[in-house]
């Protein structure tokens, strides 16, 4: 690790991204994002999960610059009268919270099939990347809708509300774990050619050892990329569920069922419900993504192709 | 080739048996057809002799093969809302979906392989600088924000397009509803196939650029232009023919997601499709109509992705259509 | 009266560091029906010297400078379309590696047809039949099958025979080889060389054959070229070269050859390696490596001094013709 770490440091990693405004920018406000919706609790005007806080009377109050605007409520309020400001900051705290945890997820599923797969090759290599060919193509947000529909028909509305957050981590983790396997799969079978894991085995170190010791280190950076890119997949998908009332309830709402609520009143001219959270997934997912993109151009790591 | 096709066959049954297991799972977990046929007042024990004799306390297999037998003729049981045969309600809804399917195709067809090719072969021009900056921004935004960006802007504030529905419609071929021949329908079409294609097109520019660049610098390549060929014959048919290889095989898995989207921008524009009826059925635990939509959207992926399997085998010259490492 | 005039040429590489040059000062000619021989280590600059008569330096080397003359045009400086009419016409290619040469997607005949479609303006029918008769003169069996069949149907040997085939095919007056052989199992290497050289001596076409194989131009070729980092170090008949060399470096080289040691003895190894071009030493690029070194060797870069029909990059010959006349 320590090795990892000063390779980090003297790559020219560091120096390309000083170099590269984009990168630079991208990673300043993602990390803004990031600690301003974590310290929600601390920052937000309002609690938007204490009903006693909200009053329906304020309900639908323009952003505070438009002329029906209350100088309390500075991006407006939704239908229910909640402040939008505290309640994105919340929101968003949800969104990314889902997904990190469902990246971690799909990355520890995929990389221990994946290295599973390269590594003892044969009938379970191909049963599992079988597998991932079928579920690659019916698509995470499929699966996703047609078992989160299935569970909340199953399960009532209200139960599936208090467990919202688990299965969509759940659905989403599960549902994307070919990404990494692929990926993994890929570099091992590129590895295991290599000198130095014959070497190793000659040592007499286990299979696990290798595997974890010695091919894994050496996908990190396609790992890294996936795992980047993953994320931005991961939020856009919450997002895609909770708009389609498969996520978050309205009450505990993340930025999709945020957008969701505000879809409704888009017609009766209360745009802000709606625009508000819609730039900051949009902003969130896209310095993701360009983040991703330029990792992918630095650490240049041979991805999963077909 | 008809052993690659029988192999591919047996694939696409497989996957339709597990579609059909899960299907079979969720009527049974799901759905209690006693609830429609009767109401509160009966008693316990009159439940339990009608659910003898409906044979809803039979085995597991023995129910799912019943189902089986029952789904392979197209019978999937009548929707509690519609009250008529759930595999009829969805084929009503099938040709709005298709369509739209087939719009943001056509869009996503028509713009991404000249662009991406573009793209490819002026790496530095300021156009495509501009179409990779606004590629990643294309991604970025959600399909159904797209969806209510464009109904805000091209319907509400400027009026030129509708959005709501599918608009007048004609019947063709014995009852397919098309949208296609009426000026109306097509106004209609025009801004869900747009979101429809709004995540798409920018992934197959990127796609399509980044592979056709990999291509271009392959050796082959730069002895064609050894040859003295014309820039012409290299770009359009040594390196594109190259490039849309894996581009096809990209186009199958997204085929799936395309379906998802459809969810999507069915329920932003109520466009009578599919996807929309699938939600409402999620909302009234319509069980028959959800399993009806399960396995014929797994029809659909199942079908065109043994379709591309094999225009892929078609195309690729290296690929042995003789059923073995295919 | 030679065929292709090469003067003074000159490519660079722009890098993030700065230009590298990976040619420079490149000089030589071909008469008709003569075969030449380009020799070096690898990164001599040997293939960007052949690349470069055709103007296909991978990017993003450039010509930065000098003349490529051939039948009086200067290919350095014609338009891409007028070059283009040259280019797998008068003048054609063989690729190092035939596994990468072909288009995986386009059959032999696809491949073949497509160049007298676009060079002769033939059709279709008569360039097949044409493309068929080439195929068969490199010795490819049932050619009339072959010529429907993709690259990855054919062997490596084979498929390389195609490339010669092709670059036969419009009656060159030149055929640049690089490597040819280099990629292919050993057992089939000198029956391809033969081949080329046969057909090369049978239509009458001037080969320039890049190679780091000292035996095979002393095979093929009648005159030779020795590069190193990027220059001509010593140029002349290639029976004399092999012979006398008179350049260090060359005889470094001829000295290493397996033939010039008694078995049990170890190879002869010229001391150090080449520089890369990132940092080719002051003065002559050779000097940290030469025997001969003098003060002169570390600062000035050596010019040719002329023989009868040779020439030589080193203050050592300089220094010896000098005293000795």
């Amino acid at each position: 690790m320590i090795r990892h770490w000063r390779l980090f440091v003297d790559s020219t990693f560091l120096y390309r991204f000083r170099r590269d405004k984009v990168a630079i920018i991208s990673f300043s406000l993602l990390l803004l994002m990031v600690m301003l919706s974590f310290s929600s609790p601390l920052i937000a005007p309002y609690d938007p999960y204490d009903p006693a806080q909200i009053d329906i009377m304020d309900s639908d109050t323009p952003p505070a610059w438009q002329v029906e605007g209350d100088p309390r409520f500075p991006l407006g309020t939704d239908a229910q009268g909640r402040d939008m400001f505290s309640t994105i900051l919340y929101g968003t705290r949800i969104s990314i919270t889902i997904g990190l945890f469902a990246v971690l997820l799909q990355s520890i599923l995929g990389i221990s099939l994946g290295l599973i797969a390269g590594y003892f090759g044969g009938r379970i290599d191909a049963f599992l990347m079988r597998l991932a060919d079928i579920q690659l193509s019916f698509s995470t947000l499929m699966v996703a809708i047609i078992v989160l529909a299935i569970f909340q028909a199953s399960f009532g509305t209200e139960l599936y509300n208090d467990l919202a957050i688990f299965m969509l981590i759940l659905v989403i983790g599960i549902a994307e774990w070919p990404q990494y396997a692929r990926t993994v799969r890929a570099s091992v079978l590129a590895e295991k050619k290599k000198e130095y894991v014959d070497a190793v085995r000659v040592i007499g170190l286990g299979s696990g050892q290798i595997m974890f010791r010695h091919i894994l280190p050496n996908t990190l950076s396609p790992i890294l990329v996936i795992s980047t890119v993953q994320v931005a997949n991961a939020i856009m998908s919450e997002a895609a569920l909770s708009f389609l009332g498969l996520g978050m309830p309205v009450n505990k709402p993340s930025l999709g069922s945020l957008i969701n609520s505000g879809f409704e009143y888009i017609m009766s001219g209360s745009w802000w419900i709606t625009a508000f959270p819609a730039l900051v997934l949009i902003l969130l997912v896209l310095v993701i993504n360009l983040l991703g993109d330029w990792l992918r151009d630095v650490l240049n790591p041979k991805l999963y192709k077909d | 080739m008809i052993a690659f096709f029988i192999k591919r066959l047996g694939q696409a049954l497989v996957v339709m048996i597990v579609i059909s297991l899960i299907a079979f799972s969720i009527q049974d977990n799901l759905g209690d057809p006693l609830r429609e046929l009767v109401g509160q007042s009966v008693s316990e024990a009159e439940r339990q002799a009608l659910r003898d004799e409906m044979g809803l306390n039979d085995p597991f297999l023995v129910q799912y093969w019943r189902f089986l037998k029952r789904a392979v003729k197209g019978d999937l049981g009548n929707s509690y809302f519609f009250k008529r045969p759930a595999l009829e309600v969805i084929m009503e809804k099938l040709p709005a979906t298709v369509e739209l399917v087939m719009g943001a195709t056509l869009i996503i067809l028509l713009f991404s392989i000249p662009i991406g090719v573009y793209c490819a072969i002026n790496p530095r021009n300021w156009f495509t600088r501009l179409m990779m900056g606004t590629s990643i921004i294309g991604i970025s935004i959600p399909v159904f924000l797209t969806a209510i960006l464009l109904i805000y802007l091209f319907s509400i504030e400027l009026g030129w397009f509708p959005s709501f529905g599918r608009g007048e419609t004609i019947v063709i071929f014995g009852g397919w509803h098309t949208g296609l021949l009426t000026s109306d329908g097509l106004m209609h079409l025009v801004l869900p196939s747009v979101a429809l294609s709004s995540i798409m097109l920018p992934l197959f520019i990127r796609l399509i650029r980044s592979e056709m660049m990999e291509v271009l610098e392959q050796e082959y390549i730069r002895f064609a232009w050894a040859k003295g060929l014309t820039r012409r014959r290299i770009w359009f048919l040594h390196a594109l023919k190259n490039t849309l290889l894996p581009v096809i095989t990209v186009g199958g898995v997204q085929i799936g997601t395309m379906i998802a989207y459809t969810i999507l921008t069915e329920t932003v524009f109520q466009w009578p499709g599919m996807g929309f009826l699938f939600l409402e059925a999620v909302n009234r635990v319509d069980t028959p109509l959800i399993i009806a939509y399960l396995i014929v959207v797994g029809l659909i992926f199942v079908v065109t992705n043994t379709l591309v399997d094999l225009i892929y085998g078609l195309v690729n010259p290296t690929v042995k259509l003789t059923g073995g490492e295919a | 009266m030679p065929i292709l005039e090469v003067n003074n040429l000159e490519v660079r590489f722009p890098m993030r560091e700065g230009e590298l040059i990976a040619i420079r000062d490149i000089s030589f000619s071909i008469d008709r029906g003569e075969r030449l021989g380009i020799v070096g280590e690898s990164g001599a600059g040997k293939s960007v010297a052949a690349f470069a008569i055709l103007r296909l330096v991978g990017r993003p080397g450039y010509i930065s400078g000098g003349q490529i003359l051939f039948e009086g045009n200067d290919l350095a400086s014609l338009s891409p379309e007028q070059l283009r009419q040259f280019r797998g016409n008068q003048i054609t290619m063989i690729f190092q590696d035939p596994m990468m040469t072909l288009n995986p997607v386009l059959t032999i005949g696809t491949q073949m047809i497509e160049c007298l479609q676009t060079h002769k303006g033939m059709r279709r029918r008569e360039a097949r039949e044409l493309a068929v008769e080439k195929l068969r003169s490199v010795a490819i069996p049932s050619p009339e099958a072959r010529i429907n069949q993709y690259p990855h149907e054919l062997s490596g040997g084979m498929r390389q025979r195609v490339v010669i085939a092709i670059a036969l095919l419009t009656d060159p007056e030149i055929i640049i080889a690089d490597e040819p052989t280099t990629a292919l199992d050993v057992t089939i290497q000198a029956e391809i060389m033969e081949l080329l050289l046969e057909l090369c001596e049978k239509h009458q076409v001037a080969l320039i054959l890049i190679t780091h194989d000292l035996g095979v131009v002393s095979e093929i070729t009648q005159r030779a070229i020795v590069m190193y980092a990027g220059r001509i170090v010593e140029e002349g008949p290639t029976r004399s070269i092999i012979e006398q060399a008179r350049h260090p470096y060359t005889q470094g080289l001829i000295n290493a050859l397996p033939e010039r040691t008694r078995p049990g003895q170890r190879l002869n190894q010229i001391p150090g390696s080449m520089p890369t071009l990132m940092q080719i030493p002051p003065g002559c690029a050779f000097h940290p490596r030469c025997e001969h070194v003098t003060d002169v060797c570390r600062t000035q870069v050596p010019d040719y001094t002329r023989f009868d029909h040779s020439r030589v990059a080193c203050h050592w010959v300089a220094v010896q013709e000098q005293t000795s006349v």
